[in-house]
């Protein structure tokens, strides 16, 4: 996966290559007019950070899309000016700007009468790169992304939509480009497969490092997604500017209150650092105990039966334990389904180690009590729901959370 | 019929042969021709409605009298093959054009803006995307292009070139009804294994359809 970074960028676009390999983005009054007089983007000013992800998000016709493409210049503003690391893009030639520009479509935009690899391959080849090299790289990059490597010679309507929108993100990232836009990637998959392609995401931004402008209506992707997030208003007008975190604590007028949803304050707390938090005491019971043993072992009423990894397999209580004999051994079939685990280390994915989790773990628990486990998956301790309001109030207290 | 056809299959070959030269050559360059016109008619709604017009308009012209028209405009001799191929290649393009018009805009939207964004040039682009992609909707034009214009070869036998049409006037001139007869199989048998032949190419040239 190092290859992604040295390979040659400079081949790409025309500015030269720079550490980090990421670019700022100016948005100077940016105005965007059409001749029947609809205003899509309303002298937008924002500066987009180098190696981070910016949001633009909004309900239809906000002007999201169209401020995207003015970056590549697949549309023209009428007003104002983008600058990409200080140069004004209206002085590049489209084309040459667009190959050290990825871009992300939605449904993937792959050309269905090339194989997989091809499709990967074709900046490098528009760059003037050998076919043999520009596919070598191609190969590179599927297992970058994730993708077997048999899938290299297959078309891309033998793939599922996820395999497609990953192959698209291949493809974006070939020649290297140090920004990669990105244009409602995720919005045709099924929210599993939109999960775990923002995990994705979020982990090859981790290692790239690349300026990437986010496209989506969806304002949960919004704020899991975004180090920082614009909510435009229909018209085009910006609305908020923020950290998601700042977005959900303190949106600046009902448009961005409404948008942001109903139960902002719980997501809010996926922001939050659980480290203060105290872990109690489970009284844990290894699959195959007999029946009378995790009677006497319960603790509140409740025992939890683990694998011999120490992997959480569900919940007992006497009820439970009443229907069986009590020389019997417990099974999986017996056993109580549990909640939502709360990860520990907070390494481990999006919304691991943050409060939110802890108590989601805690709420959906048939005991009341959740589990936390390490990024193993074996259990270290309870959850209690009351402990997590403590720690909320201190990080309150604490100045944690923007007021 | 089977005792003629016996005594003349070296006729009939080369009348079949003349009969393909005639019909397919101006299909090809119909078709050369009607692509860039049908992607000219693609950039504006006005160019598309007035060239589906007069496209119309010229396949409505009866055949025989664009035949006896192009010597007299072209200046060409009276048996000059010339005299029918224009025709044939006039009409093709006059069926082409909306073929080309239809098989760019089976093109996903998603896929042109995608190869834009990708930093393609328009040239570039219409040959590395836009062509390729049309080759199934392409086709299924050029079958009815071609077929159309075997069947229509033979009426150049008015002017004394019409390949297998030859057997047609001269089995009518002779009253004899099995030249006739073999004329008309003989072209429809063309007729089928050039469109066999166009599937085939098809096939061969869109893998990706199949999977």
């Amino acid at each position: 996966m190092s290859q992604v970074g040295s390979c040659e960028p400079a081949a790409a676009g025309e500015w030269p290559s720079r550490p980090g390999g990421s670019r700022v983005i100016e948005f100077q009054a940016v105005t965007k007019q059409y001749p029947d007089g609809t205003i899509a983007v309303n002298k937008l000013d924002l500066t987009i950070e180098a190696g981070r992800i910016t949001v633009f998000v909004g309900p239809s016709g906000c002007g999201k899309t169209t401020s995207l493409r003015m970056i590549n210049r697949m549309i023209d503003p009428t007003g104002g000016r983008i600058l990409i690391d200080g140069k004004d893009i209206m002085k590049s030639d489209p084309p040459v700007l667009r190959r050290g520009i990825g871009y992300v479509i939605q449904q993937a935009g792959l050309f269905p009468h090339r194989t997989v690899l091809d499709n990967v391959a074709t900046v490098p080849v528009l760059t003037g790169q050998s076919r043999r090299a520009a596919r070598a790289r191609a190969a590179e990059l599927l297992e970058t992304v994730g993708l077997p490597a048999g899938m290299a010679s297959r078309y891309p309507a033998q793939l599922s939509g996820g395999q497609q929108q990953r192959v698209g993100v291949a493809r974006a990232l070939a020649a290297d480009p140090p920004v990669l836009l990105m244009d409602e990637p995720f919005s045709a998959v099924d929210p599993i497969v939109r999960e775990g392609l923002q995990e994705e995401l979020l982990r090859l931004q981790a290692e790239l490092a690349k300026t990437i402008v986010f496209v989506t209506h969806d304002i949960d992707e919004a704020i899991k997604l975004g180090d920082k997030v614009a909510v435009l208003r229909t018209g085009g007008v910006l609305a908020q500017f923020d950290p998601p975190a700042a977005l959900l604590a303190r949106p600046v007028d009902d448009f961005v209150a409404s948008f942001v949803g109903r139960d902002r304050g719980y997501r809010a707390l996926g922001f939050l650092a659980a480290a203060g938090l105290t872990l109690g005491e489970l009284s844990l019971v290894p699959l195959g105990s007999t029946a009378a043993n995790t009677k006497a072992a319960l603790a509140d009423g409740w025992a939890v039966v683990v694998d011999e990894a120490r992997h959480p397999l569900g919940w007992l209580n006497a009820d439970r334990l009443a229907t069986v004999d009590g020389a019997a051994a417990v099974t999986e079939e017996l056993l109580i389904r549990g909640g939502s685990l709360y990860t520990v280390d907070a390494n481990a994915g999006i919304t691991a180690g943050s409060l939110r989790s802890a108590l989601d773990a805690a709420l959906s628990s048939p005991a009341a009590l959740g589990i936390a486990v390490d990024s193993d998956g074996a259990v270290l301790g309870s959850v209690d729901a009351a402990d997590v309001l403590s720690a909320l109030a201190k990080a309150r207290t604490s100045g944690e959370i923007p007021i | 019929m089977t005792a003629w056809l016996n005594a003349h299959w070296g006729l009939v070959f080369r009348l079949s042969g003349e009969h393909l030269y005639l019909a397919l050559i101006p299909v090809l360059i119909g078709l050369v021709i009607a692509i860039p016109l049908g992607w000219v008619a693609t950039q504006s709604r006005f160019l598309r409605a007035t060239f589906f017009y007069v496209f119309g308009f010229i396949y409505s012209i009866p055949s025989l009298a664009l035949i006896i028209v192009v010597p007299v405009v072209l200046g060409t001799r009276i048996l000059d093959p010339i005299n029918l191929m224009v025709p044939l290649a006039v009409y093709t393009v006059a069926l082409m054009v909306r073929s080309v018009v239809d098989a760019l805009e089976s093109v996903p939207w998603h896929v042109r803006a995608a190869a834009t964004a990708m930093g393609f040039r328009p040239l570039r682009r219409f040959f590395a995307v836009d062509l390729p992609m049309s080759v199934p909707v392409l086709i299924a034009g050029l079958r009815v292009a071609a077929v159309s214009s075997i069947s229509l070869v033979s009426v150049g036998a008015l002017i004394g070139l019409g390949g297998l049409g030859d057997l047609f006037t001269e089995g009518a001139q002779e009253s004899f009804i099995g030249e006739l007869v073999v004329g008309v199989i003989a072209s429809l048998v063309l007729a089928l294994i050039t469109d066999i032949v166009l599937v085939l190419i098809g096939r061969l040239a869109t893998p990706w359809t199949r999977v």
